[in-house]
């Protein structure tokens, strides 16, 4: 009996968020009294032993080139049939777009209870509640996962990444792997420095900036301060900034540890999507944006003289830190 | 080729999120409810410009609920839908509501299932990948952009920092967010001819629910801002970094 960890890699590097699940699942089989392993699906150059500092006393890896592209149906035929050969009690994914894809079918073939989006770590008083967000972050459900074998998917930044010390010790795993049915044809990166979901600080604009070619010092400052750069619906409606960069309810949840909207009015439908970020910064001429409501620090004001004012301002502490 | 298109109800989404008994349960009271954005305007909407391509095609659509759920059947079936399926069941959890869409899909042969990215009320993102299992089919998640070329797809999804293109052959199970399609709004003649749509009720099927709601909180209030003067913003830089320790 065990916890098992699923982990997460592109081009040869296992994802932070990866990081995260599996500092929660150690966490939880020291609440367990289990241990906590890894398994990992497709090759990385990454030391897998070194994941050991997390906590993990196992890594468990089907080490083939041609598993480096999901294709879900295939890995959730292979996680299933892991899951059972090593009697996995718990099984954690990180709840981004992997995790997303293959936590349900994992649940849907084991019939193992999913609860996708926690935030903590589940409270074992009675039964086995984990609690995660709901209405698109503006509250939390506690759900009660009722089967023998269990599955949580984290939300990305909602748990701390910590070290352990210790080493893991990799083993090979020997299952048969068939032909995708889902071809990966081409890929494409984003524009930005670092992805949205995986920010710790997210830069913001909304349609007070007036037009794309005003988003010179989001970026900016997004890059001084190592930041993803992100938009309200209408300015990536308006094709101002791409879909990807869309947050809010019906865009992108996100909860990094510092958010800086800029021209934003904080409609609730925005709100939604960011409101679980710790450190909200909102900057807005007009002192009756509803996003102040929703503010830790704020400046009243024409972002057009702010936001050069903060890039001046973060550039001398850089100088002088 | 035979579409099934997933339509939850949700709240609209300027409800207030209340709770009542004892935070046990959503407060539904004055609630309006509404097609779940994702499952409208991208699931929905695509599936209908699909048909509109290939005059041949069939949409269907699906709902597990009660009969509360009629009125935003209706609407989709405004919307371009040629009929419905509603399962007659409270949902209980994303298992259960998959257990009920698969027997549906596994009836009714059909080549591809359109869900929404999540609903905005549960987040789970969970039932459509569960329909596939299930199924024993491909899910493609996520997808902004989705073409069909005979019984093969080209679908770009949404991954973490950039897009991926998926090639796919039904049948298959497909998430969708935006992108996928643009919002439409439903015509007189779409209103009018949506009366008189098939919107057949059947029963459930057995099937278990793996989860269960204890109880819902709501996040702690907000301290309230703290403003600094438009003339200083270095103060602002200088409470994230020394306050906040965030920079
Ligand atoms: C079903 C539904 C779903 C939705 N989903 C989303 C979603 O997911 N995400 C989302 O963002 N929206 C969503 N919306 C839209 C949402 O309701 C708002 O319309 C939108 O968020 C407003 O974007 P905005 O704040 O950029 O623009 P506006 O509301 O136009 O606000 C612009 C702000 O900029 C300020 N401003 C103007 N000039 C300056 C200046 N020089 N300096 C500083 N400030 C300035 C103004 O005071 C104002 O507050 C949704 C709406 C619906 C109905
Ligand atoms: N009760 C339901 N009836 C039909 N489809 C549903 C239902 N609940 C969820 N879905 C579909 O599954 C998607 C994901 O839902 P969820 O897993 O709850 O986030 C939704 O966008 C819908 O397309």
């Amino acid at each position: 009996m065990s916890v098992l960890v699923f982990l997460d890699h592109a081009e040869g590097k296992i994802k932070k968020t990866s990081l995260e699940a599996l500092s929660y699942g150690a966490d939880l089989a020291l609440m367990l009294g289990l241990s906590v392993n890894g398994v990992l699906l497709g090759t990385v150059s990454d030391d897998l032993g070194e994941l050991g500092k997390f906590g993990a006393k196992k890594i468990y890896q089907l080490a083939k080139d041609a598993l480096n592209q999901l294709d879900v149906q295939q890995y959730v035929r292979l996680l299933a049939e892991i899951v059972k050969s090593l009697d996995a009690k718990v099984i954690i994914f990180s709840n981004n777009v992997s995790g997303k894809a293959l936590a349900p079918g994992l649940s849907a073939k084991l019939k193992a209870g999913l609860v996708s989006g926690a935030v903590k770590l589940p409270d074992i008083s009675n039964g086995f509640v984990v609690k995660k967000s709901v209405f698109s972050g503006k509250a939390f459900a506690n759900v009660a996962i009722k089967t023998e074998i269990k599955i949580i998917a984290l939300n990305p930044n909602s748990y701390k990444i910590s070290e352990k010390g210790g080493s893991a010790s990799v083993e090979g795993l020997a299952i048969e792997d068939g032909m995708p049915r889902t071809k990966v044809v081409a890929t494409t990166k984003a524009s930005g420095e670092v992805p949205l979901t995986e920010a710790e600080i997210v830069v913001s604009g909304g349609r007070g900036l007036k037009g794309p070619e005003n988003w010179g010092m989001i970026e900016e400052l997004a890059h001084l301060l190592h930041a993803a750069t992100a938009c309200s619906r209408p300015v990536a409606d308006a094709h101002w900034r791409p879909h990807n960069e869309h947050v809010g309810q019906t865009g992108i949840a996100i909860a990094p540890n510092l958010y800086i909207a800029i021209g934003i009015s904080g409609a609730i439908q925005h709100l939604a999507g960011v409101n679980r970020s710790k450190v909200i910064v909102v900057i807005n001429k007009d002192p009756e944006a509803p996003f102040f409501k929703a503010a830790d620090y704020g400046i009243v004001g024409d972002a057009f003289e702010v936001v050069p004012g903060i890039i001046e301002a973060v550039k001398h502490l850089h100088s002088t830190s | 080729m035979k579409f099934l298109v997933c339509l939850s109800k949700t709240p609209d989404t300027t409800t207030k999120i209340a709770f009542k008994d004892n935070n046990t349960k959503f407060a539904t009271d004055g609630v309006q409810w509404i097609i779940n954005p994702y499952d409208e305007w991208y699931a929905l909407v695509r599936a209908i410009e699909l048909k509109e391509k290939d005059p041949a095609t069939i949409v269907h659509l699906i709902c597990v609920g009660k009969e509360d759920s009629d009125p935003i059947i209706r609407k989709a079936l405004a919307l371009g839908g040629d009929e419905a399926i509603r399962v007659n069941v409270e949902g209980r959890d994303s298992f259960f509501v998959a257990t009920q869409i698969a027997e549906v899909a596994k009836k009714g042969s059909y080549d591809i299932v359109f869900a929404g990215k999540e609903t905005i009320d549960y987040n789970g993102s969970s039932v459509g990948g569960m329909i596939a299992a299930l199924l024993d089919v491909p899910f493609v998640s996520l997808a902004t952009k989705f073409e069909l070329n005979g019984g093969t797809a080209t679908i770009t999804r949404l991954i973490e920092g950039g897009e991926e293109s998926d090639e796919v052959n039904v049948p298959f199970v497909v998430s969708c967010q935006k992108g996928v399609a643009e919002q439409r709004i439903p015509n007189m003649k779409g209103i009018m001819g949506a009366r008189t749509k098939p919107l057949q009720v059947v029963e459930e099927v057995m099937a278990d629910a793996l989860t269960s709601f204890v109880s819902f909180d709501l996040p702690p209030a907000k301290a309230g801002v703290k403003l600094v003067p438009a003339d200083n913003p270095a103060e602002l830089v200088r409470l994230l970094h020394e306050e906040a320790k965030l920079i």
